[in-house]
């Protein structure tokens, strides 16, 4: 139970810095396409560049986990095209809906009750994938 | 304190993201937030029919909980860290938008032609949101993952499926904002 407390309140950290730092909001994203401002680029960025330095330290110093387990990485398979292809997919999506499935979560929350269709939507196109997956280009 | 009411600088914000990851890995897990879709999909089912649905979603529960705190934090966000909800984008842009008919631009935290209530009783606001969420649905699964799963975490592991990812990403939102709008807006 305990867990499942510390991956809510995770949950509600991400949640509260994703609708202050506007990365929810659908004109933070049209911004951002259109190389109009810093903001998304600043964030991204700079988790980024603490996101290398994190997994990187946890990798070369053996760092274990909070249950004193070995930490791993699991390497993304091979390939290109269904990278290429489904990101260009869900590059057009995240634009027009102004939303990814983190902040989709967030917009439910802070009462915008249209994310709901984004969200019912986004749950059939995954569906669709599934159901189509061995028919397209890997 | 009172700067915590006001929107987060990217400085902010960013770091907060990394620690978030962070804080996943160190509980044994990892940062991606579009698996949650999947376990949806399996929750209702789809694992009767198609093979891609059938894996123990309950081992997934954790990512689950973690959406709903997503939840709850924009509750607290907008409802009780928030003095206004206006985001402040770039003037040019305001004027773009307000061109291409969007009235609130810079007065708002999300668009009122598409996110307002009155939108469900909107054909073209619904189609547009329905879209959308298909393409997001169908493009992060066939991509294996979203801004989170490779633009954070993937390529914090250097990898470079997320690298290729991270680009399809950014080619599919240019050519909606700079040639989809214009028809559709």
């Amino acid at each position: 139970m305990a867990r499942i407390f510390f991956y809510l309140l995770i949950g509600v950290l991400f949640g509260i810095t994703m609708f202050k730092s506007e990365a929810a909001s659908w004109f933070r994203i049209y911004e951002m396409f259109k190389f109009q401002s810093f903001h998304m680029y600043g964030i991204i960025g700079s988790a980024l560049t603490l996101g290398i330095i994190i997994v990187q330290s946890i990798k070369r110093f053996r760092i274990k986990s909070f249950y004193k387990e070995d930490i791993n990485f699991i390497p993304k398979t091979k390939g290109v095209t269904n990278y290429l292809i489904g990101g260009i997919i869900f590059g057009l999506g995240w634009a027009l809906a102004g939303a990814c499935p983190g902040p989709m979560f967030t917009l439910l929350g802070a009462g915008f009750s249209p994310i709901l269709i984004v969200i019912f939507f986004s749950v059939i196109g995954t569906y669709l994938y599934g159901v189509l997956k061995d028919k397209l280009p890997h | 304190m009172n700067w915590i009411f006001e929107p987060w600088p990217w400085y902010i914000s960013g770091p907060m993201i990394a620690f978030i990851m962070f804080l996943l890995i160190m509980f044994g897990k990892s940062f991606g937030m579009s698996s949650n879709l999947r376990t949806l999909c399996a929750i209702c089912g789809a694992g009767k029919k198609t093979e891609f649905f059938k894996f123990d979603w309950k081992s997934q529960k954790w990512n689950l909980v973690v959406a709903t705190g997503a939840i709850i934090g924009g509750f607290i966000g907008s409802h009780f860290l928030s003095n206004d909800l206006v985001v402040h984008i770039n003037p040019e842009t305001v004027s773009e938008l307000n061109l291409l008919g969007f009235e609130g631009a810079g007065k708002e935290y999300l668009p009122t032609e598409l996110f307002d209530n009155s939108v469900f009783g909107n054909i073209k606001s619904i189609l547009i949101l329905s879209v959308s969420g298909l393409l997001i649905g169908f493009g992060t699964r066939y991509a294996s993952g979203c801004t989170s799963g490779h633009a954070i975490s993937g390529l914090s592991n250097l990898q470079l499926p997320s690298l290729i990812a991270v680009i399809g990403f950014f080619i599919g939102g240019l050519v909606m904002v700079n040639f989809i709008f214009p028809l559709i807006f």
